[in-house]
């Protein structure tokens, strides 16, 4: 798969079709994101797998998002799984991206990851590699809406307290952009005490993700405490699925329900 | 163009977080916590989350300060340390060596730490040795 992967980005730097191609690479035993240009070394590539497929995953589409605010005129490519490409069409639909400026280079997610991912769809549209694997039922949104109100409400509960107001599920979020933040809003959060505010905190958060979140999981593997954030937001997308039928970035040009003035869409 | 991620060691505590920083031309752009690093897996504090933007900073300390006249000024090194060494001297004769005390400091390197407690207990003759971590 890997191979493929290299030819297409070569294909794509030796044409001039694009400026660079932003993809993983391997350094000093790590994996780590990379901007690849004409002339670079393809050897290094990495398509965040080491010990387990995609356990070493970045979202690039952040940094691509940093570099086409410095360049943008320019066209780049860069790698996607189908998490990533729900994550381009949802960054089109909020102006972060221009479509017109991005190649995206599809990889697919073998059928373990997906399972563990409860993805409903672990492959893009535009596949450069890989076999498309089935999606999979999110079973664990079911458990806890099998909870009874009193046990989820301890449950989430117990799981904020967990929180050390790191920041890093909004700092790793391929989806967080704005120059402002409302986790930093003195009237919602306090600003340098712990325990952090329940459920203001999260719960913005949460809300925030409704129409962006992409399921891509990076917040849940940077939460020191192990709060299940990606449940959290997966509910909140089921949610946005019932009543919307819209689920983020599953359609290229779909707009947000949340943006729309007037009658909720039906579904 | 030129984009880069430099795996480094977060200075802020003794754990010994795996962090790249990331640069676009030169200019530290961000902070990524290291998946593959055995020590933070992927995670980081608020502390590591924000490397970069100290580095940056405009109110980052470069010169040492001395207390003038009640003014916080800037010195030269040499200046700071002639003036630290006859304090402590003058403390020290007057008031025997456990008049004072040495903080030792998470943010510098395990060799550092030996060298300034062995300064306080060889040098100084005090065992008042502490951690930053204990303030």
């Amino acid at each position: 798969m890997i191979d493929q992967v290299r030819l297409k980005i070569d294909e794509l730097l030796s044409g001039g079709l694009v400026k660079g191609v932003l993809a993983l690479a391997t350094a000093n035993g790590h994996v780590a994101p990379c901007l690849f240009q004409k002339g670079d070394d393809l050897g290094k590539l990495s398509l965040g797998d080491t010990e387990n497929p995609g356990d070493a995953r970045y979202p690039l589409n952040k940094v691509l998002v940093t570099i086409a605010r410095r360049y943008p005129d320019e066209v780049f490519g860069v790698l996607v799984r189908g998490c990533d490409e729900r994550g381009l069409f949802t960054l089109y639909r909020l102006n972060q991206l221009e479509p017109d400026r991005v190649v995206p280079i599809g990889i697919t997610c073998p059928p373990s990851l997906a399972l563990a991912c409860e993805c409903k769809k672990p492959f893009p549209d535009e596949i450069t590699a890989g076999e498309t694997a089935d999606g999979f039922p999110q079973k664990g949104v079911d458990a806890i809406e099998g909870m009874d109100l009193h046990t989820r409400f301890s449950f989430w509960t117990d799981q904020f307290s967990k929180c050390v107001k790191c920041y890093g599920c909004r700092d790793i979020c391929p989806m967080c952009f704005c120059k402002e933040c409302s986790l930093e809003c003195e009237d919602l959060v306090s600003k340098g005490d712990l325990p952090v505010d329940i459920p203001v905190f999260h719960l913005t958060r949460a809300m925030h993700m409704a129409d962006r979140c992409i399921d891509c999981g990076l917040c849940d593997e940077a939460c020191p405490s192990d709060i299940p954030l990606r449940l959290l937001y997966k509910k909140t997308s089921r949610i946005m699925n019932d009543r919307f039928g819209f689920t983020s970035g599953i359609e290229k040009n779909e707009k947000s329900p949340l943006s729309v003035m007037g009658p909720a869409p039906q579904k | 163009m030129e984009y880069k991620n430099t795996l480094t060691t977060c200075t802020y505590c003794g754990c010994g977080c795996n962090l790249f920083l990331e640069t676009l031309d030169g200019k530290l752009t961000n902070t990524t916590p290291c998946k593959t690093s055995p020590v933070n897996e992927g995670k980081l504090c608020i502390k590591g989350w924000n490397v970069h933007q100290f580095v940056q900073s405009e109110k980052r300390l470069k010169k040492p300060l001395l207390r003038k006249n009640g003014e916080l000024t800037e010195v030269s090194w040499d200046e700071a340390l002639s003036f630290t060494a006859s304090k402590l001297k003058e403390i020290t004769q007057d008031n025997g060596p456990d008049a004072v005390g040495f903080l030792a400091s998470a943010k510098v390197t395990n060799e550092e730490n030996y060298l300034m407690q062995k300064f306080a207990r060889a040098g100084v003759g005090t065992n008042n040795v502490d951690h930053c971590a204990r303030l």
